[in-house]
């Protein structure tokens, strides 16, 4: 059953061209999970996040240069080579330059029926930012009724929240399973089921959840479950990569990634007034290091209650080479890490295509350390 | 044979260094003089603490940068800050700061000056991020101002609302931390000046459509500097009066930048500080660089003008906005930053597209020099779209790669090949060749 997950990510190009012809809707792509995807699911129309392919390619470069993320270029470079055809909008939140960056190359060289960009505050911890943000989430949701014809009914809201809270749900139950001393699940499995999540309809993927839950809750194998691993970092759905890590003698039983928890932690708390509702379930979410930009960091605290409440006993930090927001954060990461919890941590950059060889003797030495510091 | 321009030295140039440096000093000197020294990034809400009294303004850019033209200072900065784990790629202004901080020595002498908080802002990934580690390492605290950034020229009420309550809740922080009571006379005097300043600078850049020019982008760096520093300063309007009525009076008289202007070139980026001299060399040629969207919107004011052109905006004051209370200013002040083309070019690149494409029309432009700068990635966000923007409209655009304050990643030969090579393929020659 778990394979499905890892199937339905592979052919989700193929997927989405399928929903389209089922549902005689159309499909928006978005750039970061800071994006509402509920309003968009509220207008009938299927919200997809845009991901790398992990192909060399040699397309990206004449409009976004090396200097930026290879995972932004890897994205362009999806849409130029025309695999993300089926798209028929892409919309953006204000996040990383770099991905803005893609919204913007993206919007001027490949055709498409919508646009929207979505200014969404950095410091998400500004009392006034949640009022400010819900107005904004209305233009959009004005903006996507112009598009589609038709408007968004408080009831559409009310049951796309409905439908995304019952994803975040039981993705968490799925979470709590990994507390445990041998976790029926593993890093690589959970990637899967956050990444799959992105790219399908949420109430078919909340299927395949439910059923991964009863089949989970029943799974007996005899994996060892080796060191306890967090992984910590930037945009990452390279779920070999993971499986590598896995087939050491280690087991990822938590992360702090946006093809992990952070896409899903927290739910909308449903009110009155829905887009304030969403608005604050967004500005309340673990946040990206691009959103922590109080004297407090609190992504910090909240990565330090992740590995408290998982038992972690070590960290890997992956980060896509020349991602800003995080290559600010892992010096001042790694030394919390180290002092305040004493859990050591590896550093690895990624690239489109990783040197798995190379990761491999790394990340084996890494274990190595941490095996002989927990006898 | 070449017709000459008259030429002649720009009285105001000295002036405007004096600016500078006595900018410098007064950060350094600020708490000696008993005044309130507040970190800001690139200058944005620099007239905030004017109601606190006495202050000086340490901002983070224009000191990266000036720490990039000290080749051995910038190398030791860039080290210390990468020994402390942080990447080479990032913002290079940041690392220059951070590693002049972390050693705890000032380029202007002594030890780093402690600033007493900080006011933070982001229009990049970079921004907070900089001044949250700053805090961290000086133990002050900071207050947040999110900016709304737009493609477009956004003003509306909510908008509005948003950056003026947000300056606001900042004044009542302000007062809160340094137990001073808060001036509104000054704040309002303080916004006259941002306006008044940042209009004027509006102005004299768009003096340089004329032919020949009066003034180069070399000379630019200089002038626009207090625009970035002290704009909210009455000195500082009266240096802009003064330099709007020369740069007035060289255009009224033909005196150009470059006695041998044969070949206008327009800048993109940031340049590469330390290596100014690209712009003596490009003069071999006959082609003066008129200026940048980085020197002439950074902390200048444009709006359309009726005529269709580009050119000063007019000040809330002018548009009939009040200017008498706290609230009044505030909200001023949110409009003015809000309508900043510079903003609008840092969040997608179609803004900048049409930015330039009117810039080389109406300032007569031959072709366009991109630095792709590996030191600020905010800058460099659509570069290339800018590129094949103006390809696609049949504009020369050459491209060189660099780094605006960290030489370990610019090619000096490969450079000035690549600036020959655009020079021929304009048809210059070499006016001794």
């Amino acid at each position: 059953m778990l394979e499905e997950f890892h199937e339905q990510f592979n052919q989700r190009h193929q997927y989405s061209r399928d929903w389209k012809a089922r549902n005689n809707s159309q499909v928006i792509g978005y750039l970061c999970t800071y994006f509402p995807e509920e309003i968009i699911y509220a207008a009938g129309l299927l919200p997809v996040r845009l991901l790398g392919g992990h192909e060399p390619q040699d397309v990206a470069e004449r409009h976004i240069p090396t200097m930026f993320c290879p995972f932004s270029r890897d994205v362009l470079a999806q849409g130029l080579l025309g695999r993300y055809a089926y798209l028929d909008g892409l919309v953006d939140a204000f996040t990383c330059v770099h991905m803005r960056n893609v919204f913007g190359s993206w919007t001027l060289n490949i055709p498409l029926k919508y646009q929207y960009y979505l200014f969404t505050p950095v410091n998400v911890r500004n009392p006034r930012a949640k009022t400010y943000w819900a107005i904004q989430l209305g233009k959009f949701q004005k903006s996507l009724e112009e598009f589609t014809g038709h408007p968004i009914s408080e009831a559409a809201l009310d049951s796309a929240i409905q439908v995304y809270n019952h994803s975040r749900n039981l993705l968490r139950q799925i979470y709590e399973m990994r507390k445990s001393e041998a976790p029926p699940v593993t890093g690589a499995e959970c990637m899967e089921m956050v990444v799959s999540s992105q790219v399908m309809d949420k109430q078919e993927h909340n299927q395949l959840l439910e059923k991964a839950l009863v089949e989970l809750n029943s799974r007996k194998d005899n994996r060892q479950t080796g060191v306890r691993l967090m992984l910590i970092g930037s945009e990452n759905d390279d779920t070999e990569f993971v499986r590598m890590i896995e087939s050491l003698g280690s087991t990822v039983v938590s992360d702090d990634h946006c093809t992990g928890s952070r896409y899903f932690w927290n739910e909308v708390v449903p009110g009155k007034d829905r887009l304030l509702s969403i608005s604050s379930r967004y500005m309340d979410r673990p946040p990206c290091p691009q959103k922590d930009v109080e004297d407090i960091r609190f992504r910090f605290l909240h990565i330090k209650q992740l590995a408290q409440d998982y038992n972690v006993q070590g960290a890997i930090l992956v980060q896509q080479k020349f991602c800003s927001p995080h290559e600010l954060d892992f010096p001042a990461l790694k030394a919390f890490l180290q002092e305040e919890m004493n859990i050591p941590s590896l550093f690895l950059e990624v690239d489109v295509t990783i040197p798995l060889g190379q990761f491999r003797t790394r990340v084996e030495a890494f274990l190595e350390m941490l095996q002989l510091q927990l006898v | 044979m070449i017709k000459l321009h008259q030429t002649k030295q720009l009285q105001m140039w000295q002036k405007a260094k004096e600016l500078r440096l006595k900018y410098f000093k007064e950060v350094q000197t600020a708490k000696e003089q008993g005044k309130t020294l507040v970190l800001v990034d690139s200058g944005s809400f620099i007239e905030l603490p004017a109601g606190l009294g006495g202050y000086a303004c340490l901002e983070g850019h224009p000191y990266g940068a000036t720490v990039g033209m000290d080749l051995d200072f910038a190398r030791e900065c860039a080290e210390a800050t990468e020994a402390r784990g942080y990447a080479r790629d990032l913002c290079v202004y940041t690392r220059n700061f951070w590693g002049s901080m972390f050693l705890n020595r000032y380029y202007f002498g002594g030890e780093f000056p402690k600033p007493d908080f900080t006011i933070k802002r982001s229009l990049c990934d970079t921004e907070s991020k900089w001044l949250q580690v700053c805090c961290e390492h000086f133990h002050i605290p900071s207050f947040y101002i999110d900016f709304p950034l737009y493609p477009d020229s956004r003003t509306d009420k909510e908008d509005i609302d948003y950056l003026a309550t947000q300056m606001n809740d900042c004044i009542e922080w302000m007062e809160k931390i340094t137990h001073k009571e808060y001036d509104d006379e000054q704040l309002v005097r303080a916004a006259r000046n941002e306006f008044r300043t940042t209009s004027l600078w509006a102005e004299i850049c768009a003096l340089n459509k004329a032919v020949p020019a009066p003034l180069d982008q070399k000379t630019i760096y200089t002038l626009y500097f207090p625009t970035v520093v002290s704009r909210y300063q009455d000195e500082t309007v009266h240096f802009y009066e003064e330099l709007l009525a020369e740069v007035k009076d060289r255009v009224a008289n033909n005196i150009a930048a470059l006695a041998t202007e044969r070949c206008r070139l327009w800048d993109d980026g940031i340049p590469p500080w330390y290596f100014l001299r690209l712009y003596r060399y490009l003069e071999s040629y006959g082609a003066v660089v008129l200026g940048s969207i980085y020197t002439y919107t950074l902390h200048g004011a444009w709006a359309d003008q009726t005529d269709g052109s580009w050119g000063r905006a007019r000040t809330p004051e002018e548009r009939g906005m009040p200017m008498k209370t706290r609230e009044d200013a505030l909200r001023a002040l949110s409009l003015w930053y809000l309508e900043k083309p510079i903003y609008q070019g840092m969040c997608l690149p179609v803004s900048k597209n049409k930015q330039l494409l009117r810039i080389i029309k109406e300032w007569h432009i031959d072709g366009t020099m991109m630095h792709l700068n590996r030191g600020c990635e905010g800058l460099v966000l659509g570069q290339m779209e800018n590129r094949l923007a103006l390809l696609k409209e049949h504009n020369p655009v050459t491209i060189y790669e660099g780094n605006s304050a960290d030489k370990r990643e610019f090619d000096e030969s490969q450079v000035m090949d690549r600036l020959d090579a655009f020079m021929e393929s304009l048809g210059m020659k070499k006016l001794d060749s």
